[in-house]
């Protein structure tokens, strides 16, 4: 996996929590850039590809272990 | 249909937020911030009971003897938010914010000031402030000016997304 720029850590938030985060996040990137996201919330295995794709960010890679969801975005 | 008046804008929400129950303000607010974070251009146009959570907690409206009467009957502030069902005198509501906390799930207090950091344009109804007795002084600070009916409908009018609650 490629250089993470910023780590998002949403374990333990509910939505919109996860989200929120997210976007906060990614305004603090640069084009190019990879985040990941970190969550627990059962909402954001949905809801965080449908932000990435309502915002036209590509998501690289996602994963599940020991109940905590991941997610390796970046910011178009 | 397809002349230029008549165009929307996929990426515009407008909610009407109407009610002022506690339950009713957490889908406004969560809707109107994550509409915010998916990068869309949002509006919440507060009207009738939805206005008073707008205003401050502990302040009195009122410009008359029957609206002061009201404003005492149905005290505005988030905090007095009530239950849409099973509020028992405000203890329903009490028990649905432990449960939220619990839950780590936000206060709509709390989701509301975030969607406003995220630049959601919040909008009092004029008419509603003037029925009611409700000055812009006493409401919370970062509000957009008062506007009526139909500046919400010209704005609806240009939204793909418009939602009562």
């Amino acid at each position: 996996m490629e250089d993470v720029a910023k780590t998002v850590d949403a374990t333990g938030q509910t939505c919109p929590m996860p989200v929120l985060m997210t976007a906060k996040a990614a305004k603090e990137l640069q084009p190019g850039q990879v985040m990941l996201i970190k969550a627990t919330d059962n909402g954001a295995r949905s809801d965080i590809p449908a932000w990435v794709s309502q915002t036209g960010n590509e998501l690289l890679e996602s994963g599940e272990a020991d109940g905590v969801m991941t997610f390796y975005v970046r910011k178009k | 249909m397809s002349d230029a008046t008549s165009e929307k804008n996929s990426e515009w929400m407008t909610i009407i937020s109407f009610s002022g129950d506690l339950d009713k303000l957490w889908p406004t607010t969560i809707l109107a911030s994550t509409a915010a974070a998916n990068g869309m251009d949002v509006t919440v146009f507060s009207t009738f009971w939805g206005l008073f959570p707008l205003v401050r907690d502990g302040e009195k409206i009122g410009h008359d003897q029957m609206t002061k009467m009201m404003g005492g009957m149905n005290p505005p502030g988030f905090s007095k938010a009530k239950l849409s069902k099973m509020n028992m005198g405000g203890m329903g509501a009490s028990m649905m914010r432990k449960v939220a906390e619990k839950n780590n799930l936000m206060p709509p207090e709390e989701l509301f000031e975030m969607s406003m950091d995220m630049g959601v344009n919040m909008w009092p109804c004029q008419m509603t402030m003037d029925l009611l007795g409700i000055r812009a002084d006493q409401m919370r600070s970062g509000l957009g000016q008062p506007v009526g009916a139909a500046t919400a409908l010209a704005r609806m009018a240009k939204s793909e997304i418009s939602l009562f609650i």
